[in-house]
């Protein structure tokens, strides 16, 4: 192999390799890499690949159950939902591009999250997002909006996938920062599944899909400029996605798996070519050598280095079995994508990577995944904010003002204007729209579905990282709980500052520890994340924003739940204990101007016990409408209620002894509002809530609020708010604020 | 009810309107690829489901148009055979010159996604005989490329002609009101001169079932089926 050019100190800074991960590397391999090697080193050891910050304190997530099929580890992760059917479902972040190239940055991490699951055999049936921008009047925020919903929408729409629910919320920590998390969801039959690891030497390794390009090597190229006279030929270029390959891609494979020739399959996202090879290489113990002359590339002159590191977008790499060579040739062709042998499995544990019959990398495949760095980063706990007593804090204006308010606020203003730009409906199986708590999305004729959502309140993250992440897992199970279903498993995105400041390590490591919890009080696993670092705004970190994607299964589609009141003159009951918590609190920040206190705390024995008593009672029929009180609290979700039915609601005073904007307002969690047609379902509901309360396992509270009827909602003590006042307080705001008029 | 369901590279609702085919009829659609040179034999109804043809990144339906396929496809038009084309198979429908105009960009210059009423016009039509003339129905749209574009003389022949299928219009009625892409006179949907040919951008393939949204959209499906049995 030849050492050209000379690795240098600059050069190993410029591949974000530290000198101790250098040294690392002689040890290793005994030599000084070559620049192909250095860039695959750089490659397999960040911190998207390597996970090496976070890899520590991930070790301690519940990540099993009987259901579980695959947890974290592979594309993604799989769980079985009963009839020979699998869920397979994974989230991923796009932070970076998307603020600098917001459209194309949205619609490559829709792509590359969607490939993740198809890899693994699954058809994707629906997606989901979560979307965190500056504030409103940052002079970004609104580009960025508009791009980033163009984008997700561009890509779902075209490749045939209902984007079926999601997140968005405003906050001055993400001005420079924002935050775009995908989620996609497919179904396989469960013993159908896929997987990374290759077996048998001497296989053909095949690679399909779109060319490849410069696209996508970054940092690293620019590195390579330095020593090269065409450097204008090889600036970098935005990844660009192409969803018309991705669909040819996904029918092409899928057909393709239902032949028996696939052997293993990995997608080529982050760290490309690379890291695709490796894995394959290393999971199943074999050593993988690749012929770069045959690579299809849509540019000349490309070199290893450029091969090995590009991101193109939509390529998947695979090991076949020889004796199928043929017929996989012929859909290939079908499909019109571009396809050729690239390689061969080998009995040596090397990764060789050859190029115009030189060899350019040489390396112990195992060891470039098994020997990455792994960092035990300083941390401090972030100091625990005081209990704020509501009496102390005092209402600025009337509930009813502040009802209006809220509601019509960035964080808690319908989000219609997005996901009507989203097809929310192709497939024909969304069962519940955007809109409610968790989608429902009907598995092929049914009756089974898939209750799905995404969550985080990164304000209760910022306050207590322990708590907020809890709270992220225990709002993603109310949600499954609150339209019918049984909460399985999640899929985290982790979204964090610099690991390397110990104030925001101790922000991941405690929510970690915090999601932990969660995951184990409530039987809801982890099976598949991503982690995001390094992300700030002027060297001031985001709000920890651990996103948590949550599936649960419906049972029956026919009989899911929705929050939308039903029918007039039914009982509104709450569920769960008040107690005004306006700490952290959408009420606090929006109508007093003020971030502080500690955040609602989440008894996951009371959630549990609690979820289970609302699973109930949905499954027999004994309730009509059913919501989960978070942001903004009782008030508001009881105008989103209102408003979904088109029915109004009376609330009687309350009996909490509380002051009234903090019976309102406040956020403590556990709390469902539920609505009750007959006197004997009422009955039956107090009689279910009693029994728990007389095992002594926790207190759970229910309380009669009022009655559905006419088309105004009356709080206590206000004048009646209209339906159409409302409505427009929640409606206007969004669609105002993107013309530009706010 | 013989009919045939063509999958173009990039289509994606086509399992959509095989599903609603299905239950109307009782019966499975054929599905034929966008290389085939051929129908089966004895087909009654094409159709040109919606998606993104070839990704849509020329004019949408413009590469579809000329698709091998689709010369069998003016053949069997031409011999009054049923063609239906749903949202890009409407836009693949006007580019290879079946019926007339353009679906050029929507006016709110954003893809749209939702709920949408229509008005029906004429009911002797195979398309449309199991509803009531001026009926309002709810169905979907989806689509980013909707508003229909012709030149004045092919909007008065149209009208003239009472070639209108459907219009967009609010759940009172109201066409303008309603309208949610720009297009002219509100069109949603138009026939072919002999009524056998008819585009349309929304879909009624997503309203077929209470559960999923509404079922205004059966109608279509139904009328087909029974189209072909009175025949």
């Amino acid at each position: 192999m030849k050492n050209t050019p000379a690795i240098t100190p600059e050069l190993i800074a410029q591949h974000g390799l530290k000198p101790d991960e250098y040294q690392r590397i002689l040890t290793l391999i005994g030599r000084e890499p070559t620049l192909t090697e250095l860039g695959i080193f750089s490659a397999m050891w960040n911190e998207h690949c390597s996970y090496k910050s976070s890899r520590l304190h991930l070790r301690g997530l519940p990540t099993k159950a009987p259901w579980v099929i695959q947890g974290p580890g592979e594309n993604a992760g799989v769980i079985d939902i009963g009839d020979g059917l699998a869920c397979v479902f994974k989230m991923e972040s796009h932070n970076h591009p998307s603020y600098i190239e917001p459209y194309q940055g949205a619609t490559t991490g829709v792509g590359g999250i969607l490939r993740d699951v198809f890899t693994m055999g699954a058809r994707p049936i629906a997606t989901l997002n979560a979307l965190r921008f500056g504030s409103p009047d940052h002079p970004k925020t609104r580009h960025l909006v508009s791009g980033v919903v163009a984008g997700i929408g561009g890509y779902g729409n075209s490749f045939g996938v209902p984007t079926v629910g999601g997140q968005m919320g405003f906050h001055s920590r993400y001005d420079g920062n924002i935050l775009v998390n995908a989620m996609a969801v497919g179904i396989a039959k469960s013993d159908e599944i896929f997987y990374a690891k290759a077996t048998g030497v001497g296989n053909p390794i095949v690679y399909l899909g779109s060319k490849t390009g410069r696209d996508g090597i970054h940092g690293a190229t620019m590195a390579s400029a330095a020593f090269d006279d065409s450097a204008d030929e090889k600036r970098p270029t935005v990844q660009v996605g192409d969803p018309f390959a991705e669909k040819l891609l996904l029918e092409a494979c899928l057909e393709l798996m239902k032949t028996g020739s696939v052997i293993a399959i990995q997608d080529m996202g982050a760290a490309g070519l690379t890291s695709s090879a490796v894995e394959m290489g290393a999971k199943g113990d074999l050593g993988i050598e690749l012929d770069l002359d045959k690579i299809p590339c849509r540019e000349e002159g490309m070199t290893a280095y450029e091969m090995m590191l590009s991101e193109s977008q939509e390529r998947m790499l695979m090991v076949l079995d020889p004796a199928k060579e043929k017929q996989a040739e012929a859909i290939f062709i079908k499909w019109g994508l571009d396809f050729a042998i690239v390689g061969k499995t080998t009995d040596t544990l090397r990764f060789v990577v050859k190029h115009k019959g030189e060899v350019m990398a040489d390396l112990p495949i195992k060891e470039l995944g098994d020997e990455a760095p792994l960092y035990d980063r300083p941390y401090v706990e972030t100091p625990k904010r005081p209990v704020l007593d509501a009496a102390k804090i005092p209402s600025p204006v009337s509930n009813r003002e502040a009802l209006l308010k809220l509601i019509g606020s960035p964080d808690l203003a319908s989000k219609r204007w997005v996901w009507e730009q989203y097809d929310h409906l192709i497939l024909g199986n969304t069962v519940q729209q955007p809109g409610g708590d968790a989608a429902v999305v009907r598995v092929g004729e049914g009756p089974r579905g898939l209750a799905l959502t995404s969550d985080v309140t990164p304000r209760y993250c910022d306050a207590d990282p322990f708590e907020g992440g809890k709270q992220a897992v225990a709002e993603a199970y109310r949600n499954i709980i609150a339209v019918g279903g049984t909460p399985k498993a999640i899929t985290d995105n982790l979204n964090f500052g610099n690991p390397e400041r110990p104030e925001y390590m101790g922000q991941l490591v405690y929510c970690i520890r915090g999601i932990g919890a969660a995951c184990a009080g409530l039987d809801f696993p982890v099976v598949s994340g991503n982690v995001s670092l390094y992300n700030e705004t002027n060297g001031l970190g985001i709000l920890p924003t651990p996103t948590i994607g949550g599936v649960g299964v419906v049972d029956d589609v026919t009989k899911s739940m929705s929050l939308a009141f039903k029918a007039e003159n039914e009982a509104i009951i709450l569920i769960g204990e008040t107690t005004g918590w306006l700490g952290s609190s959408s009420w606090l920040a929006e109508i007093a101007g003020r971030e502080e206190g500690a955040p609602p705390p989440v008894d996951l024995v009371v959630e549990k016990l609690i979820g289970e008593l609302v699973h109930g009672l949905i499954k027999d029929g004994l309730v009509t409408a059913v919501h989960d009180l978070s942001d903004g609290g009782l008030a508001v979700g009881l105008a989103e209620m209102a408003m979904a039915g088109g029915i109004g609601a009376t609330i009687a005073a309350m009996p909490f002894g509380l002051p009234a904007h903090a019976e309102l307002f406040g956020e403590d969690q556990a709390r469902y509002v539920a609505t009750v047609g007959s006197k004997d379902a009422l009955d039956e509901i107090s009689r279910r809530v009693s029994a728990i309360t007389a095992t002594g396992e926790a207190l759970v509270l229910m309380t009669v609020l009022g009655k559905t009827g006419g088309k105004t909602l009356t709080l206590p003590g206000e004048s009646p708010i209209s339906l159409d006042e409302l409505e427009q307080a929640h409606e206007n705001w969004l669609p105002a604020y993107m013309a530009g008029e706010l | 009810m013989k009919s045939a369901v063509i999958t173009f590279p990039g289509s994606n609702r086509e399992g959509d309107v095989i599903r609603a085919l299905r239950r109307a009829t009782g019966h499975e659609p054929v599905s034929i690829w966008h290389q085939d040179m051929d129908l089966p034999q004895g087909t009654d109804l094409v159709v040109l489901p919606g998606g993104f043809s070839y990704g849509d990144y020329l004019r949408c339906g413009a590469i579809a148009a000329r698709a091998p396929v689709m010369d069998a496809v003016r053949t069997h038009a031409a011999k009054g055979g049923l063609v239906l084309g749903i949202c890009n198979g409407f836009q693949i429908l006007v580019e290879s010159g079946l019926l007339p105009g353009v679906l050029m960009r929507n006016a709110g210059l954003k893809f749209i996604c939702k709920m949408q009423h229509l008005k029906v016009g004429r009911t002797d039509t195979p398309f449309t005989s199991a509803y009531s003339e001026g009926q309002i129905i709810k169905v979907a749209i989806a689509h980013g490329e909707g508003n229909y574009v012709a030149d004045t003389d092919t909007i008065a022949r149209l009208e003239g002609e009472n070639r209108v299928a459907f219009r967009y219009c609010t759940a009172e009625g109201n066409t303008k009101a309603g309208n949610p892409n720009g297009s002219l006179n509100d069109i949603a949907g138009i026939y072919s001169e002999r009524l056998n040919v008819l585009g349309m951008m929304p879909h009624p393939e997503n309203l077929i079932e209470t559960l999923v949204g509404g079922i205004d959209g059966r109608g279509l499906f139904e009328s087909l089926s029974a189209f072909r049995r009175a025949a």
